[in-house]
């Protein structure tokens, strides 16, 4: 087994594992500051996806899909915290849970009806069509800008978070939204916020993940599972976590489907065994916490 | 469910009535199975799951099949009814609806299934109670005795006649093969049918991956399968997974590299991820639209589906739902009613011609014997209209020869 093998495998895991830390982060952050559990967030990522591609064929240009769906759906999240989710805050965890669980089936169904079951072709973006010459192999281009763009939104957002007057006052709301309510912040409107945000990420994730797989109404089931897995083992609410969790289980299934390629899908779980067992809070998760 | 008839029941229920009082009413189900009754047949299919589409055609043309026999007036008399029941692409749920259909809802026979592992499940149940079963989905296993009855019929293509056709076309003495396979019955068996065909026709083998069932990225396979530097990639899975492996596999440019090949082309993936991505992919086939250029057969099925579905084109695996449960019903037909044995003879005896030229039950595994198309994905400049999706490579015409033979399957001969 030579070395070039084995850099393509890892470069193939990191491009895999960028679709899990955005669709990831999304998930963890809502859940982190917002205590809400987010089962829409598969059904989000596949609207994501019908989106880009229908703004994409409208416009004629896969960057206004990429650039617009994640907007428009993350406003559509908003819309849903603001009619549904804002209801339930200060209640049982189950009860946003099975709100989302609902509405999961809903979206599903809806892009059901309108766009049909079988899966559309969504094509790849022609400047990113075919494989760069690496020296020791070919890699397609358009997971290498996928890498590159979760890369750049990763930056953006660690900045807005931590070298802004807004991000500031989103970490304090995360830690005391009663302490922030009395200085005078509206933390309903940060809450309005961030989900918007969790729920545009899930949609950047979807316009991402479109041109590497069929896109399909079943297609953020699978996603949701494999989100949840890389929360878990991140802990639940760390951004940090998120993404090492991202890239780990993308490099583990990658190097796994090297030498025993059918446990490639069963690493993921056994992985986030392992994790529970060592470390039942996550990797940076926070021990105890109930949200 | 049953609409028609009714009225004939309420005539024999009052009937009854007068004779054992309200204890007739109780046993209503069970006396209902007179000749005047309507026939009903079992129809499981994963509905939900990443065989949906190939599904929902299976549902049309099924559905279509009864309707031509109910419009000219059912079966001696009797009208024909479908019962559709999602499998969910899991065996005990299969096993769960195929025994509510024949227990609960009495079914006279059942047809359907998608795949490989869940029709076994569906042919445990039918065969351990005695009901007809018509198997439309691929299965090498299903011929071998151990999992064959009187009752268990198979109308699909099997691997080993899809994998020797596509390798004849696809092949040469030399040449390095390697193999992308799911891992579930569907896939070894195309695996151990590429692999037969391989060795006969002198190709090498150069490796082979099981993929987990399902997956949504192979992206992970890819650099070891370029590794391998084979001339030619065959694919073997089925559904969203045959679009993904295939889209992905072209993604890292394989096919600069290497062809590739698949035992069974789907007409709904390729669709579902366009013609660029298809291109050049060859693969086998039970039924394509195109073949109405040289058969009559396909071109009356072609029209009928037309007339029933708002002039949509039937698919592959469609075409298999209405041939599993048009040759079923023409076996009742001839048989003259539903009596299992009499219907298992007539099957046996059955010629039909539904969609695609002559086909008849083998006596001895009760496997379909029919032609097996070769189709080549068009390039997109070449199609002739957004239907014109492959060219036929080759069309050949069923005969015995194409399966293993009777002894090795392990009937007595």
């Amino acid at each position: 087994m030579d070395l070039s093998l084995i850099i393509m495998q890892l470069l193939s895991g990191i491009a895999l594992g960028a679709v899990l830390v955005i669709t990831a982060l999304g998930l963890t952050i809502v859940f982190g500051m917002l205590g809400v559990v987010n089962f829409a967030h598969g059904a989000l990522f596949m609207i994501g996806a019908y989106a880009g591609l229908y703004l994409a064929s409208l416009t004629g240009s896969f960057w206004w899909g990429l650039l617009l769906a994640p907007i428009l759906i993350g406003a559509f999240g908003m819309l849903i915290e603001f009619v549904l989710i804002r209801r339930l805050y200060g209640r049982s965890i189950d009860d946003p849970l099975l709100l989302t669980f609902g509405l999961s089936y809903i979206l599903v169904e809806g892009v059901r009806i309108v766009f049909g079951s079988d899966g559309i072709p969504f094509p790849t973006p022609p400047q990113l069509i075919g494989v760069l010459d690496l020296g020791i192999g070919f890699f397609p281009r358009y997971r290498l800008f996928v890498i590159v763009l979760v890369a750049v939104v990763l930056l953006a957002l660690w900045l807005a978070l931590e070298k802004t007057r807004i991000g500031l006052i989103v970490r304090a709301g995360a830690r005391d939204p009663v302490i922030m309510q009395v200085l005078g912040v509206d933390i309903g409107r940060v809450w309005l916020a961030i989900f918007g945000l969790g729920v545009g990420l899930a949609a950047l994730g979807g316009v991402l993940a479109g041109p590497m797989r069929s896109v399909n109404p079943e297609m953020g089931s699978l996603v949701l599972a494999e989100a949840f897995v890389v929360t878990v083992i991140g802990g639940l609410g760390s951004i940090v976590g998120a993404v090492v969790a991202g890239l780990m289980v993308g490099i583990s299934i990658s190097l796994v489907a090297l030498f025993a390629p059918e446990m490639a899908t069963i690493v993921m779980f056994a992985l986030m065994a392992v994790v529970l067992l060592i470390r039942p809070q996550g990797l940076f998760g926070v021990r105890g916490r109930t949200a | 469910m049953s609409k028609s008839g009714s009225t004939s029941k309420i005539s024999r229920r009052t009937a009854l009535a007068g004779l054992s009082a309200g204890a007739a009413l109780l046993a209503m189900p069970r006396l209902g199975r007179a000749a005047d009754e309507t026939i009903r047949i079992g129809f499981p299919t994963p509905l939900t799951g990443p065989f949906a589409a190939e599904a929902r055609d299976q549902v049309k043309c099924a559905e279509l099949a009864v309707k031509l026999v109910n419009d000219k007036g059912g079966i001696g008399g009797r009208k024909v009814e479908l019962l559709v029941r999602d499998d969910k692409l899991n065996a005990g749920e299969a096993a769960t609806r195929t025994l509510e259909l024949i227990e609960k809802d009495k079914v006279h026979a059942v047809v359907g299934a998608l795949s490989s592992a869940v029709q076994l499940a569906v042919n445990e149940v039918t065969r351990a109670r005695g009901v007809i079963y018509v198997s439309i989905s691929q299965s090498d296993t299903i011929n071998e005795a151990k999992d064959f009855s009187k009752y268990t019929f198979h109308e699909a293509l099997n691997p080993h006649m899809t994998t020797a056709a596509v390798a004849r076309q696809t092949l040469k003495k030399g040449m390095k093969v390697a193999h992308l396979v799911a891992d579930y019955a569907y896939g070894h068996e195309m695996l151990r049918g590429f692999k037969r065909a391989q060795a006969a026709i002198g190709a090498d083998n150069v490796g082979e991956i099981l993929h987990p069932f399902g997956a949504a990225d192979y992206s992970t396979f890819m650099p070891r399968l370029m590794s391998m530097r084979p001339d030619v990639l065959c694919i073997s899975n089925f559904g969203r997974d045959q679009a993904n492996a295939i889209k992905q596999a072209v993604d890292f440019g394989v096919k600069q590299q290497m062809k590739i090949v698949v035992p069974v082309i789907l007409h709904n993936q390729r669709l579902a991820v366009g013609p660029d991505v298809f291109e050049g992919v060859v693969g086998g086939a039970n039924y394509y639209w195109g073949l109405e250029a040289q058969s009559k057969s396909a071109a009356a099925f072609n029209a009928a589906f037309k007339a029933a579905n708002g002039g949509a084109i039937p698919t592959d695996y469609g075409a298999y739902g209405y041939s599993g449960v048009g040759s079923l019903l023409a076996a009742m037909q001839a048989a003259g009613g539903t009596d299992t044995d009499k219907v298992v003879d007539a099957l046996e005896k059955l010629q039909y011609d539904l969609t695609k030229g002559p086909q008849h039950y083998r006596k001895c595994d009760h496997q379909s014997v029919q032609s097996v198309l070769v189709l080549e994905s068009k390039k997109k400049a070449a199609m002739a209209g957004e239907n014109d999706l492959f060219a036929i490579l080759a069309n050949d015409t069923g005969s015995d020869d194409m399966l293993r033979s009777c002894s090795e399957l392990g009937h007595a001969t």
